[in-house]
């Protein structure tokens, strides 16, 4: 009996083990729904007069990790989408596949869209960068976009977008905010760009208000609502009474709402979410971009190289300020935007000190793209070290 | 010290979503039935809870539908498991990834909507107690009601009639047919009871924990439900203790990371499941502590006739 018992224990904790692996494969597998955003061109060929062949128009195809419905991150590259159909009406025909996972799926994906004709196409997550490469060097007659990645080709160019600048404006707002000099940041992964965005925000919230610490949590994932909320709800325990985040759904923001504190709105306009608690919304518009791009292909101008928009471009805004915030800071948080566009403002300038003492820039010396692509400190005012970090 | 008692108040809530789910499938484990699709459950319940609170703004609404949900859920897996004999660990898993695509499908349209503002709840009086009051008097009803259900589960296995039958079905389903119980029937109705519980903590979770809907938001607190029911070997008052625990390290966590105390979060992230092995290796080292509490029966199927 205790053999059995031992024996089926043992069988069950394994059946739970497995039951558990095959689960999260199967959250990261799920089916991509090719939902075909616009029909296929049908083929006014009844009137034979018209002699002379039309210009066939511009087949464009959107790969998404996520569902367009996910009011954040895909949710903006969609529209940047729409843009794009707006702007070229009947020249182009967009298409997107939603749920994309960045794994061997992606280079299937990638190579239907090609194989139906689609001669532009955008991949929109870190994840896609080896399938699209590999793609690339086979279909030398289709252009590849791919966001936030390093690696180009001849026919293959890279475009991001400085979201450090919408943190930084958001920390204008929340240095300006908060009544107990502490803010609180959500991190997803430690990686440079969200530690810049993490350090960009400090420094913002410095500029109006040099008593403000940061504290930060990670969660290390870039999306996990409750593991969000938990995160939000320990960061206003420890006195943060202004939160961001940088993962991908709006629950810091619900939380903050609960709590009665404030949070902003990341890569989509969240203000819907939490009337109370939303102070602004750092977005992204990927439209500007994406019309550049598909111009670029329809005069035949399109080179390979590596684009990184921010305010000056219209690709990023910081949008939906509360009418809690008073007037003296929106101006404040208009001249930082007017400064960015022109050029007079320069976020990442020296002096600045790392969170360690030292002088990370020195005074006037202002960092360049390479600098900011590696960022693996906190600059003073953040508390605590970055994961893994020295 | 105020920081202590915010850290106790998140524990207890976070320990309460868990409690209902781990309460739930131990009542089915209880009846020789595991139901690996909690987390499937869960999340049908966090879309069913969330589209009621939506569309009638009442909370209570809400849990009776989550509940229904998660019933309706386990009725199946029960059909399947009890009366057609099919594997209760791929019924369960199946049951899981189907949860997870069927609530994705039916709540594409209440992602964008927002719930009402929602009611903060303080026990009057007590709430005002300097450290006490906010560690433990400000939560929603539901915290205080799964202590509760722990109480009335535990007198219910232990000293009443109907627990000592869901036991010994649990134990040796041969044994209670031949004293001409139920078996299939009673196993139904525990599987149901489970799938309500877990449905439940669902639509805490889409309702109140985080007031939203997105899909796969449960993100895995089914599974660890799951671990728990193991954990506490198969004790309610285990489990509810284990259910704050693993809450409480979750919750320790961001806190230490907020104070900026150097651990790393990938390590801590890790401790309830290191927590969960250190317990079942000590645990098993004492046999007849397993044996004592493991339902004998538990993951077979029954066949009244043979």
């Amino acid at each position: 009996m205790t053999q059995i018992s031992k024996r089926s224990f043992v069988k069950a904790a394994g059946w739970t083990v497995l039951a558990t692996a095959a689960a999260l494969a199967g959250c990261g597998k799920k089916e991509e729904a090719p939902a075909a955003a616009a029909p296929a061109p049908s083929a006014p060929a009844s009137a034979a007069s018209v002699a002379a062949a039309k210009a066939e128009p511009l087949k464009v195809a959107f790969i998404y990790i996520g569902p367009v419905g996910d009011g954040g991150w895909t949710f903006a590259h969609d529209n940047g989408r729409k843009a794009v159909e707006k702007q070229f009406g009947d020249k182009v025909v967009t298409t997107f596949v939603e749920k994309v996972p960045e794994s061997a799926d992606a280079e299937r994906v990638l190579r239907d869209v090609a194989s139906q004709g689609n001669k532009l196409i955008f991949g929109t997550t870190f994840g896609y960068m080896e399938p699209m490469l590999k793609t690339a060097t086979d279909l030398k007659d289709v252009k590849f976009e791919h966001a936030t990645g390093y690696k180009t080709a001849e026919n293959m160019r890279t475009y991001d977008s400085r979201t450090y600048e919408g943190a930084y404006m958001a920390g204008v707002v929340a240095g300006g905010m908060t009544k107990t000099n502490v803010i609180g940041v959500v991190g997803s992964i430690p990686i440079p760009e969200v530690i810049r965005n993490i350090n960009s925000f400090t420094l913002g919230a410095q500029s109006v208000n040099p008593k403000v610490k940061t504290k930060v949590v990670w969660v290390n994932e870039w999306f996990n609502p409750p593991k969000e909320t938990e995160a939000a709800q320990s960061l206003m325990n420890g006195g943060a009474d202004v939160l961001m985040q940088n993962t991908d759904s709006s629950a810091v923001l619900q939380t903050a709402e609960k709590a009665g504190k404030y949070a902003f709105g990341w890569d989509s306009d969240m203000k819907a979410y939490a009337p109370n608690a939303h102070l602004a919304s750092a977005v992204i518009n990927w439209g500007p971009y994406y019309v550049k791009a598909v111009g670029d292909v329809l005069d035949n101008k399109w080179t390979s190289g590596q684009s990184w928009w921010g305010v000056k471009e219209g690709a990023i805004d910081l949008v939906s300020i509360s009418d809690k915030v008073p007037p003296e800071l929106k101006a404040k948080v208009e001249a930082v935007k007017a400064g960015l566009k022109d050029g007079s403002l320069v976020i990442w300038k020296g002096p600045i000190v790392g969170s360690d003492g030292k002088e990370v820039l020195a005074k006037d010396a202002v960092a360049d793209d390479k600098f900011l692509g590696g960022i693996k400190f906190y600059v003073k005012g953040v508390e605590g070290k970055v994961p893994g970090g020295n | 010290m105020e920081s202590f008692a915010l850290l106790l108040a998140a524990t207890l809530n976070a320990g309460t979503l868990l409690a209902f789910a781990a309460l739930g499938l131990l009542i089915n484990e209880r009846a020789g039935i595991v139901n690996l699709g909690a987390e499937g459950m869960m999340l049908v319940a966090a879309v069913a809870g969330y589209a009621t609170a939506f569309h009638t703004g009442n909370d209570w609404l809400a849990f009776a539908a989550g509940a229904a949900a998660g019933g309706l859920m386990a009725a199946a897996f029960g059909l399947l498991v009890i009366w057609m004999n099919t594997n209760q660990y791929a019924t369960g898993l199946a049951l899981s990834l189907f949860g997870a695509g069927f609530s994705a499908f039916v709540g594409i349209g209440y992602a964008p909507e927002k719930l009402s503002e929602r009611t903060r709840y303080e026990i009057p009086g007590l709430a005002d107690i300097p450290f006490l009051g906010s560690a433990l008097f400000k939560q929603h009803p539901l915290v205080y009601v799964a202590i509760g259900f722990t109480i009335a589960l535990t007198w219910f296995l232990y000293n009443s009639r109907a627990g000592l039958v869901l036991r010994a079905i649990g134990e040796s389903p041969e044994s209670a047919h031949a004293l001409g119980y139920p078996v299939r029937r009673i196993r139904m109705l525990a599987v149901i009871v489970g799938g309500a519980l877990c449905g439940i903590s669902g639509a805490y979770v889409s309702v109140i924990y985080t007031p939203l809907w997105v899909e796969g938001m449960v993100a895995g607190k089914g599974w660890i439900a799951l671990a728990l029911t193991t954990f506490a070997t198969w004790r309610p008052i285990r489990v509810l203790l284990g259910a704050y625990l693993f809450g409480g390290v979750t919750m320790l966590q961001f806190h230490l990371q907020g104070e900026g105390v150097q651990v790393s979060s990938q390590f801590l992230t890790m401790l309830p499941y290191l927590a969960t092995i250190v317990v079942l290796v000590l645990i098993s080292r004492n046999e007849s502590f397993i044996r004592a509490n493991m339902p004998a029966s538990i993951g077979k199927p029954f066949f009244p006739g043979s």
